[in-house]
């Protein structure tokens, strides 16, 4: 346990001294949803000034954008994070090494979440300082919403990283795409109600659905749905583990597509 | 009988069992109930329809320099990969320190090390970092120590705290086999270990690398397309052809059996006739 441990912490700080030696990656962990931000915190302001019907919506609109950045941001995060492996050409170094793919996983989680306090929270702060929008409102259901759409986003970053390693860097552009499928169905911006009927089963087995249905509850009504929060970490227990078991998969069908060593750029 | 069979004279083929043992003047000899530290069996890789690798079989005992030569598509670096297991066999297998690679690797890799021009060390590390991070993914005791031993013997210290992706290929070399000897491997795999120096620093390389052998024991499969290397850093040669064993034997042997000056002239006739 203590050797895993160590060879997590050798792989975080690894991929900490990445992030710590270029500020301008620094500064795009914090520059897209920063823009992201701008540009729908001022479609906020004008329509909560314009005493609309859209105006009560305009609170749902900004909340729904900064989740969807936690759950994008999240599996970015993890997914480039683990893309720095196949771009320098080290990943048959860290098959040959000791470490064991659930502590090359822990480590990109650990990225993640690191990536995304870096990204988010100045976000979040800017939001409430730029258009008096205060996330943390939200209260309690902010954190089980985080930490639910942080669990989907390790989820998809792990078959996105399977992927990668099973279809070379073919696959790399899933990094970016893969999330917009996610898009429509998990009701960001709308209620379920607002998908056809047929659709419902396939929302309701995305685990984001839950957590903007929950948002919804919380800045509507004052309500938080702790039903959809433990439905949703229930789910997300099975998304991880068909994660990652996707990703060993993967990973074992390239030992016998014979493509580790040869991997990168 | 394989193709190369049929073509050379019988008398130029040795025995490619796995029970094949080098000549009786061996530096270690395998004991009778002690594993070999590789043990390579019935080793075959196919890719779609072409044979990468075909019933390979050869073993290292433990403390033994090995080359593994052949010329370009040879199998020489499918071999490596399945003996290191990132690649998994077709068929046969392949163990080492007594372990099945495709299915046990983990027990034995924090005993093993490699380095290979196909795999890079991260390059935005500083070269003080990536030996650290490796350091600690081998779990190695007093790493520090061991860190600043491999400075020294590697004359690292003036590029300790560059960025490892701006070093010269010579230096990158250097970095890249102290990685690789972090932890004291007991079982080293290098391919093409000296292919991007210049002569004198492959020269200084190779003596580190004699000095690391001779020092902890350790066994050494080589892969080269330098026979000079070879010659002086290996006890035993296997050759490869269109994925299979064409000869093995001790160098000096070799080029007598083949009617050759020297190793450079037995791999260029072998690439011939193959």
């Amino acid at each position: 346990m203590g050797s895993s441990l160590n060879r997590i912490a050798a792989m975080t700080s690894r991929y900490y001294y990445i992030l710590r030696s270029s500020w301008l990656r620094l500064l795009e962990i914090v520059y897209w949803p920063a823009m992201q931000m701008l540009v729908w915190g001022f479609l906020y302001t004008y329509l909560y000034q314009s005493k609309s019907a859209m105006a009560s919506a305009a609170g749902l609109l900004l909340g729904a954008v900064l989740l969807w950045d936690v759950l994008f941001r999240g599996q970015l995060g993890f997914t480039f994070t683990f893309l720095e492996e196949i771009w320098s050409r080290n990943l048959a170094n860290l098959m040959m090494s000791p470490l064991q793919p659930f502590e090359l996983a822990a480590s990109l989680m650990l990225m993640s979440l690191i990536r995304l306090v870096i990204g988010t929270l100045p976000v979040m702060l800017l939001t409430l300082l730029l258009f008096s929008f205060n996330v943390f409102a939200m209260g309690p259901g902010l954190i089980m919403f985080f930490l639910n759409l942080v669990l989907t986003s390790w989820a998809i970053g792990l078959v996105v990283a399977g992927l990668v390693i099973r279809q070379g860097l073919g696959a790399e552009s899933l990094a970016y795409s893969i999330m917009i499928v996610l898009l429509p169905l998990s009701c960001v911006y709308y209620p379920v109600e607002a998908l056809p009927l047929w659709l419902h089963p396939v929302a309701w087995s995305l685990t984001p659905t839950y957590v903007f249905e929950g948002m919804r509850a919380v800045l509507l009504d004052g309500t938080l749905r702790t039903d959809l929060m433990i439905e949703c970490l229930a789910l997300n227990a099975v998304y991880l583990g068909v994660g990652f078991t996707t990703f060993v998969a993967l990973l074992q069908s390239a030992r016998h597509k014979g493509g580790l060593l040869t991997m990168g750029e | 009988m394989s193709r190369i069979e049929r073509l050379l004279p019988r008398r130029h083929l040795t025995p490619v069992s796995p029970n094949a043992t080098p000549h009786d003047n061996a530096p270690v000899s395998l004991g009778r109930d002690e594993a070999p530290a590789i043990a390579v069996e019935d080793l075959c890789k196919k890719y779609r329809s072409h044979w990468a690798v075909d019933d390979v079989n050869f073993i290292v005992p433990k403390g033994w320099t090995v080359g593994l030569l052949g010329g370009n598509g040879a199998g020489k670096t499918t071999t490596i990969a399945m003996i290191m297991g990132l690649v998994v066999p077709s068929f046969g297998r392949a163990m080492v320190l007594g372990h099945d690679m495709a299915t046990e690797r983990h027990k034995v890799l924090s005993r093993m090390n490699f380095e290979s021009p196909y795999v890079a060390l991260p390059g935005r590390l500083t070269v003080r970092q990536n030996l650290m991070v490796f350091g600690r993914l081998y779990g190695v005791a007093n790493l520090k120590a061991r860190v600043e031993e491999l400075i020294e013997d590697f004359e690292l210290g003036d590029v300790l705290d560059r960025v490892t992706g701006r070093l010269s290929a010579g230096q990158k070399t250097r970095v890249a086999v102290a990685k690789a000897l972090i932890n004291d491997p007991d079982v080293l795999l290098l391919d093409e270990p000296t292919a991007s120096l210049d002569p004198d620093r492959a020269e200084w390389v190779r003596s580190r690398l004699r000095a690391y052998q001779k020092r902890r024991g350790a066994t050494v499969l080589l892969s080269s397309h330098n026979m000079t290397e070879v010659e002086q850093l290996c006890d035993f040669v296997v050759i490869m052809s269109h994925g299979r064993i064409v000869a093995m034997g001790r160098p000096g042997e070799l080029a007598e059996r083949f009617k050759c000056r020297d190793l450079d002239e037995v791999f260029i006739y072998l690439a011939r006739v193959a």
